[in-house]
C-alpha cells in the first residue's frame, strides 16, 4: 500500500477489518476460522511433530553407529522406527504441505478472503491436533507403533503382536484421516469456486495445480487404507479373519490395500513440493515457467498414473509374472511427467537469470536430490533388480532422497520463501545460505552410504548388525551425516525465530514475486484483499496495469465487499463472477466436534465399547448444533 | 570365502568408463569383497550376476542424467545475470522443445530398453524356475527367528545352515510357519518373500564351492536382525555325505556325561519344543537339534557353535537373544554342562 491513504480507502479498511476481526487472545485461537492463523497452527503442530520424528530417528542413527550397540534393545527399536515412518509420513509432511502451505497459501494465490468451509477447516486442524496427541499417548504410555510403518500381517495381527501398539497405530491412522480428507475436500472447492473473477483455470498459478491434483489423490488414496484399517481394527478388536490364512483370510489382501494407497500417498507428498519448487523458481529466475501447459498437466498426470502402479511394492511376495510386468511397466510411464517437470524447471532456471537466494538453494538442492532418488527409484522398475533391493537399505536411501530431499527440502525452501510474507519481516541471508548447505551436506553423508550397504546386502529395520560385513563404515558415516543434517534444520529454526523478532521490515513484496499474495502487506490483513483482485495471466503480480486497476476500484469502491463478511464465488473453468457468499465466522464447535472423537478414539483403544458409543452420539449432537448456526447460503 | 573371482568379461563396460569419476563406487564394491560378505557383488551364480550386471548399467544410464542435469544446473549458475540458451537466445520454442526432449523423447527411449533388458531378458533367470529344470527340491520354512530346511525324499531337517551341492539347478520351496519373512542370498540369487497360506519358488544355484550369507529381509519382529544363514555350497559327492548323515536319527552316545545330558534333556522343557530323531523329543516349536553339533553356528548366526557359547545360550538365552521364544529353565551348571556335552556329540 502507498504510504499516504486518501481517507475513503482508509474508512474502507476499518470497516473491512471490523467486520473480519476474530477475539483475541487464546480464545481467538480456539475458535478461529481464519485459513491463515488454522495454516499457522498446522505448521507450528507439524514443527512439533517434525521434531518428534528427528529425534526419533537420531535414536534410530546413534543405536546403528557401530555394530552390537545397545542404546535401544530390540523393542525400542522397532518402536522407534515404526514411529519415525509413521510421524514423518502421517503427521508431518502431509499435514505441512497441505495444512499449513495449502490453507495459508491456496486462498492467498486464487485472491480468496477464506478457505471455501472455515469452519470444516478449523475441525480439520483439532482432528489432526488430536490424533496426533492420541499417537503420542501410545508412544510415551510404551505402545508406539511396532510393525513399520506399512504395518503388514500377520505381524501386527493379535497373534503376533498382542499389545495395544498396532491398535493405536490404525485408530491414529483412521483418526487423522478424518482431518486430512476434510483438508483435501476444502482445497478442491476452494480452488474450483473461489478463485477471484478472471482467473480462469488456465491463469490459475501452478502451485495450485500441484494441490489441486494432492487433494483429489487424497480423496481418492484414503478410502482403500481406512478400509484396510477397519478390517484390521475388526480382527484385533472384535475376532474378525480377514488377513488370517487360517481361517479362509488373506496376508495379501493387507498388501494390496494398503499399497493402493501408499504409492498415491507418495506422489500426495512429493506433489506439493512440485508446486513450492514451480512458486520459487519463476520469482527467482525473473521469468515465466518454460512449458507451463505441460508442467500443469504432468502434476495431474502424476497423481493419476500414480494409482496404476501400487504393486510395484510387492515384487518379492510372489506375484505372477504378468502382474509384475505390467505394473513395473506403468512405473516406467510415471517417469515421464516427471521428467517433464524436472527439465521445465532446469530449463526455466537455464533461460532466466536466477538469483541464487536462499529459497532457490533449497529448490536447487530439491533437483539435485529429486534426481537421484528418482534415478534409484526407475532401478527399482527392472524387476529383477527390485527383487534383489527391495527391503535392503537401498530402498531406505531411494526414498529418503525422494522424502526428505525432494520433499522436505522445497517445504524448508517455501518456509524461507513466505516468511517475510507471513511475519512481515526478512530472514538472515547468511545465516539460510549456512543452514541449506548444512543440511544439503548432512543429507547427502546420511543418506547416500545407504545406497551402498544395501547393495552390500543390508537388510532394513534391523536393530543392529554384526561386524565384519562391510556396513560398519558406511554406517558410522550415515549417523555423523545425521548430526549434521540434524544442526542444518536446527539453524533454520533459529534463523526464522531470531528473524521474526529482529529481522528487517519485508515490504509487501521483498521478493519481486509472480503471484497474488505479494500483492496485499506482510502480514497480510485477515480479509486478505481489501479489493477482489483483478487477473487475467498465471503471473498476475508481473501485470502492472491488473494491479494499478485494483488500486483505483479500492478507492472507487468496486469488488470490496465490504458490507458483510463475504467472499466472491465463480464458475469452476472460466471464472466468471458466480455469486457472492456469506462466509461462517469464529465457534466453538469445530474444536467441539475434535474433543469427542478424541474422546470416541480413546474409548476404542480402550476398549470401553459403551462409552465409545455415547461420544460417537455426543459428536453427532455437537455436529448438529455447529450445523443449527450455519448463515444462510453458505 | 573361497567365492570365484569373475572372469574379465563379466565385468560390463559400464564400470571401466565410470572408473576415473567414480571413485566412491571403486571403494564401495571393494568394501564388498571380503570373508562371509552378503555383497550383491561378489556373485556366485548367474542370476545374481545378471543382476549385477544389469545395476551397473543402469548406474552408468544415471550417471549420464544426474551428471548432465548437474551440468545444466551449472551453466545457469554461470550465466545467472544473462537470460536465454546459450547459442538459441531466448526462443521460447527452443526452450519447449527442450522441455519435451529431454523430458519426454529420450526417457521413453531409454526406460523401453531399459524394459527389455530387464524384465524380459534378465528376468527369464531370474523367475522361478520351470519344475523340469531343477534336478532336485529344498523345502525352507521361515520362523521367528529362525529357518528351517528339509530335504523332500529325506528325513533329513535342519536349521539356519543350508547345504546345497553345487553346479546345481535346485527348487527352493518357500513358506513361513508364522509371519512372513524374505528369504534372501544376495550372492546367489534375489530374495523371495515366504507368505503364509502360499509356497513360493526360486532358483538355489552356486557356481563354486563356498559359504554365502543370508538374512531375513522382511521385517518378521523383535529377532529381525537375528534371523540369518548360510548357505554351504560343496561338491556333489561331500553334499551327499553330508545329506545322507543329516537324514539319520541321532548318533549312538560315547560318554556317561553326555548320557546323563540327554536325560536332563528329556526331563526338561527340551523336549516339548525342540525335536531330535530317534528320541522321544518330538517339539516343534524350536530348531532341528537330532545334528545339532555339526553346526557351525547356534541361534540364526547370532554365536558360533562352540561348548561355551553353548552354555551360555542354554542358561540364558534371553541374554543372547532378546524375545526369542526359549525360555531360560532353572538348571544347575553340572546339567547344563551336561546337555552341552550330549549336544555337541549330536554330529
Amino acid at each position: 500500500m502507498a504510504v499516504a491513504i486518501p481517507p475513503a480507502i482508509e474508512r474502507r479498511l476499518d470497516r473491512l477489518e471490523r467486520i473480519w476481526e476474530e477475539p483475541s487472545g487464546l480464545v481467538g485461537w480456539l475458535t478461529t476460522t481464519n485459513h491463515k492463523r488454522i495454516g499457522l497452527l498446522f505448521l507450528f503442530t507439524t514443527l512439533l511433530f517434525f521434531l518428534a520424528g528427528g529425534v526419533e530417528a537420531l535414536l534410530i542413527r546413534t543405536q546403528l553407529l557401530a555394530p552390537e550397540k545397545g542404546v535401544l534393545g530390540p523393542d525400542a527399536f522397532n518402536q522407534m522406527f515404526s514411529t519415525h515412518g509413521v510421524t514423518m509420513i502421517f503427521f508431518v509432511v502431509v499435514p505441512m504441505s497441505i495444512g499449513a502451505f495449502g490453507n495459508y497459501l491456496v486462498p492467498l494465490m486464487v485472491g480468496a478472503r477464506d478457505m471455501a468451509f472455515p469452519r470444516m477447516n478449523a475441525f480439520s486442524f483439532w482432528v489432526f491436533l488430536c490424533s496426533g496427541v492420541f499417537l503420542y499417548t501410545g508412544v510415551f504410555a510404551g505402545h508406539a507403533p511396532n510393525a513399520g510403518w506399512f504395518n503388514y500381517v500377520p505381524l501386527a495381527s493379535k497373534e503376533f503382536d498382542p499389545g495395544p501398539n498396532v491398535d493405536f497405530y490404525a485408530l491414529a491412522l483412521l483418526f487423522s484421516g478424518i482431518s486430512t480428507t476434510a483438508t483435501s475436500i476444502n482445497l478442491i472447492v476452494t480452488i474450483f469456486k473461489l478463485r477471484a473473477p478472471g482467473m480462469s483455470i488456465n491463469r490459475m498459478p501452478l502451485f495450485c495445480f500441484a494441490f489441486l491434483a494432492v487433494s483429489f489423490a487424497l480423496v481418492f488414496a484414503l478410502p482403500p487404507l481406512n478400509v484396510a484399517l477397519v478390517l484390521l481394527e475388526l480382527e484385533r478388536l472384535a475376532g474378525f479373519h480377514f488377513y488370517d490364512v487360517g481361517s479362509g483370510g488373506s496376508a495379501l489382501l493387507w498388501q494390496h490395500l494398503f499399497w493402493i494407497f501408499g504409492h498415491p500417498e507418495v506422489y500426495i507428498i512429493i506433489l506439493p513440493a512440485f508446486g513450492i519448487a514451480t512458486s520459487i523458481i519463476p520469482t527467482f529466475a525473473r521469468r515465466r515457467m518454460v512449458a507451463f501447459p505441460l508442467v500443469a498437466l504432468a502434476e495431474i498426470l502424476v497423481a493419476f498414473i500414480g494409482f496404476g502402479v501400487w504393486a510395484h511394492h510387492m515384487f518379492a511376495v510372489g506375484l505372477t509374472q504378468l502382474t509384475t510386468i505390467y505394473f513395473a511397466a506403468a512405473s516406467l510411464v510415471i517417469v515421464i511427467p516427471s521428467g517433464i517437470q524436472l527439465f521445465a524447471w532446469i530449463t526455466t532456471l537455464v533461460t532466466g537469470r536466477p538469483r541464487f537466494k536462499t529459497p532457490l538453494l533449497w529448490i536447487v538442492g530439491f533437483i539435485v536430490f529429486f534426481i537421484v532418488g528418482g534415478l534409484s527409484g526407475i532401478m527399482f522398475a527392472a524387476i529383477p533388480f527390485d527383487q534383489q533391493m527391495t527391503d535392503t537399505y537401498f530402498v531406505v536411501a531411494h526414498f529418503h532422497f525422494v522424502i526428505f530431499g525432494a520433499a522436505m527440502f522445497p517445504l524448508v525452501g517455501g518456509l524461507y520463501y513466505w516468511f517475510p510474507k507471513v511475519s512481515g519481516r526478512l530472514f538472515d541471508e547468511r545465516l539460510g545460505k549456512l543452514s541449506f548447505w548444512l543440511t544439503f551436506v548432512g543429507a547427502t553423508v546420511t543418506f547416500f552410504p545407504m545406497h551402498i550397504v544395501g547393495l552390500l546386502g543390508m537388510p532394513r529395520r534391523q536393530y543392529t548388525y554384526p561386524g565384519g560385513l562391510g556396513w560398519t563404515g558406511y554406517n558410522l558415516a550415515e549417523t555423523i551425516g545425521s548430526y549434521v543434517l540434524g544442526a542444518g534444520l536446527l539453524l533454520v529454526v533459529v534463523n526464522l525465530a531470531v528473524s521474526l523478532r529482529c529481522g528487517a521490515p519485508a515490504g509487501d513484496d521483498p521478493w519481486e514475486g509472480d503471484t497474488l499474495e505479494w500483492s496485499i502487506p506482510s502480514p497480510p490483513p485477515e480479509y486478505n484483499y481489501a479489493v477482489i483482485p483483478t487477473v487475467s495471466s498465471p503471473y498476475p503480480m508481473w501485470d502492472r496495469e491488473d494491479r494499478e486497476l485494483d488500486e483505483r476500484r479500492l478507492a472507487a469502491g468496486e469488488m470490496t465487499l465490504e458490507r458483510g463478511h463475504e467472499t466472491p464465488t465463480s464458475s469452476v473453468e472460466d471464472a466468471n463472477l458466480d455469486e457472492i457468499v456469506a462466509m461462517p465466522s469464529a465457534s466453538w464447535a469445530p474444536l467441539l466436534t475434535a474433543l469427542m472423537l478424541a474422546a470416541l478414539f480413546a474409548m476404542l483403544v480402550t476398549r470401553h465399547w459403551v462409552a465409545a458409543g455415547g461420544f460417537f452420539g455426543l459428536a453427532f449432537a455437537v455436529v448438529g448444533v455447529w450445523h443449527w448456526n450455519e448463515p444462510e447460503g453458505a | 570365502m573361497t567365492a570365484r573371482r569373475l572372469p574379465g568379461r563379466l565385468r560390463p563396460a559400464a564400470r571401466r568408463v565410470l572408473g576415473a569419476g567414480a571413485l566412491l563406487l571403486a571403494v564401495l564394491l571393494l568394501a564388498g569383497c571380503g570373508d562371509g560378505a552378503q555383497s550383491s557383488f561378489d556373485t556366485n551364480s548367474e542370476p545374481s550376476r545378471l543382476i549385477e550386471r544389469l545395476f551397473w548399467w543402469m548406474v552408468l544410464g544415471a550417471a549420464v542424467v544426474f551428471g548432465g542435469a548437474v551440468a545444466l544446473l551449472a551453466i545457469s549458475w554461470f550465466r545467472r545475470s544473462r537470460s536465454g540458451i546459450p547459442l538459441f537466445g531466448e526462443r521460447e520454442p527452443v526452450a519447449t522443445t527442450a522441455v519435451v526432449t529431454f523430458g519426454i523423447v529420450i526417457p521413453i527411449l531409454t526406460l523401453a530398453g531399459l524394459f527389455t533388458a530387464a524384465n524380459v531378458l534378465v528376468m527369464r533367470k531370474t523367475n522361478a524356475p520351470a519344475p523340469s529344470s531343477t534336478s532336485m527340491t529344498i523345502e525352507v520354512v521361515g520362523r521367528q527367528w529362525f529357518w528351517e530346511f528339509r530335504y523332500p525324499g529325506t528325513d533329513a531337517v535342519t536349521a539356519n545352515e543350508l547345504h546345497i551341492p553345487t553346479q546345481t539347478r535346485i527348487n527352493l520351496v518357500v513358506q513361513t510357519a508364522d509371519v512372513i519373512h524374505s528369504f534372501w542370498v544376495p550372492q546367489l540369487n534375489r530374495k523371495i518373500d515366504a507368505i503364509p497360506g502360499k509356497s513360493n519358488r526360486i532358483l538355489l544355484y552356486a557356481d563354486a564351492p563356498g559359504t554365502y550369507r543370508g538374512q531375513c529381509s522382511e521385517f518378521c519382529g523383535l529377532q529381525h536382525a537375528h534371523m540369518s544363514l548360510r548357505v554351504y555350497a560343496e561338491p556333489k559327492a561331500q553334499f551327499d555325505g553330508w545329506l545322507r548323515n543329516e537324514a539319520s536319527p541321532a548318533p549312538e552316545l560315547a560318554s556317561a556325561e553326555a548320557a546323563r545330558g540327554r536325560d536332563v534333556f528329556m526331563s526338561e522343557a527340551c523336549a516339548s519344543c525342540h525335536t531330535i530323531r530317534g528320541t522321544e523329543a518330538r517339539g516343534e516349536v524350536g530348531p532341528d537339534l537330532t545334528h545339532v553339533g555339526g553346526r557351525q553356528t547356534l541361534a540364526a548366526l547370532t554365536i558360533p557353535n562352540t561348548a561355551a557359547d553353548m552354555a551360555k545360550w542354554i542358561t540364558n538365552p534371553q541374554a543372547v537373544k532378546p524375545g526369542n521364544k526359549m525360555p531360560g529353565l532353572r538348571l544347575t551348571p553340572d546339567e547344563t554342562k551336561a546337555i552341552v556335552a550330549y549336544l555337541q556329540r549330536l554330529e
